[in-house]
């Protein structure tokens, strides 16, 4: 109990060490010992601010995942491209409405951002309950199939990680 | 420095400002704006990841050591890109833009 309060947020603490790492492009102990402040300090500043601090059940997972979800992101540059330079009266674009089961803000926002970067679909809204997710697609040919892939390809790992969801 | 890292700079030079270019392509002929919102979103993010391949190659081997802040150009892509898409999405459907024709399914009102 003592350990969560005084360094609230592990993960995050982590991050915010990295990217100084990276901002300052220097490996210097210098930089180490202030990017760990500052990854120690932000956190226990911003506590506040965190409505209920996600928690990661399992990080290897999520690594495995955001790999996919990197892969995913060129595959769907290329398709984009080619849907882009080919013929616009062929393409079938569709709102289609996706049912949610995640709960926690963290892991929605990361499913509605990684629906926004992956093949053809732009998250366009998300239901005042939380419960649906208008998505956009460039070029459907099957919505229920769209539908299907968004829940089994990145939903479900989704939901495996962040275990927040009472399913 | 080298023959061949220069061919590699330029090459990705070349991918990610060839990927930046269909983006504006697409920007331009796609006919409604829920279709032009795709172009930015992604064929963009290869656009500058492209490029910033070529500046960590062509940064890390000028002798000053590896270079990679680069990286954080394209985290904070990856951050800021969906969520801007998303905001303009919801003002257009807020406004009721025309929406194409061949759009299969509707938005809600709510």
């Amino acid at each position: 109990m003592k350990a969560r309060r005084w360094l609230p947020h592990p993960l995050l603490s982590v991050c915010l060490l990295l990217v100084w790492l990276l901002l300052m492009n220097d490996l210097s102990l210098g930089h180490w010992l202030l990017g760990a402040l500052l990854g120690w300090a932000i956190p226990l500043l911003t506590q506040v601010f965190w409505i209920n601090p996600p928690r990661v059940h399992k990080p290897f997972k999520l690594c495995l995942f955001l790999l996919r979800i990197l892969g995913d992101i060129i595959t769907a540059n290329l398709q984009v491209a080619k849907l882009i330079l080919g013929s616009t009266a062929k393409l079938r674009p569709a709102f289609v409405e996706i049912p949610m089961l995640l709960e926690d803000e963290l892991a929605l926002t990361m499913l509605t951002s990684i629906i926004s970067l992956t093949p053809g679909t732009v998250s366009a809204d998300l239901s005042d309950d939380r419960k649906m997710l208008l998505v956009h697609g460039l070029d459907v040919p099957d919505p229920d199939a769209l539908v299907a892939e968004i829940k089994q390809r990145y939903e479900a790992p989704l939901l495996e990680v962040f275990t927040c969801s009472p399913t | 420095m080298d023959t061949w890292i220069e061919a590699l700079v330029a090459l990705f030079l070349l991918i990610g400002s060839l990927f930046a270019l269909i983006g504006a392509i697409g920007l331009y002929r796609l006919p409604d704006f829920f279709m032009r919102l795709h172009g930015p979103t992604k064929a963009s993010t290869l656009g500058v990841g492209g490029m910033v391949i070529a500046s960590l190659i062509y940064f890390s081997f000028r002798g000053e050591g590896v270079s990679l802040h680069e990286l954080l150009i394209t985290l904070f892509l990856f951050i800021t890109a969906p969520v801007s898409a998303h905001m303009l999405a919801k003002a257009a459907l807020q406004q009721k833009l025309r929406i194409s024709e061949q759009t299969r399914g509707k938005p809600w009102e709510q």
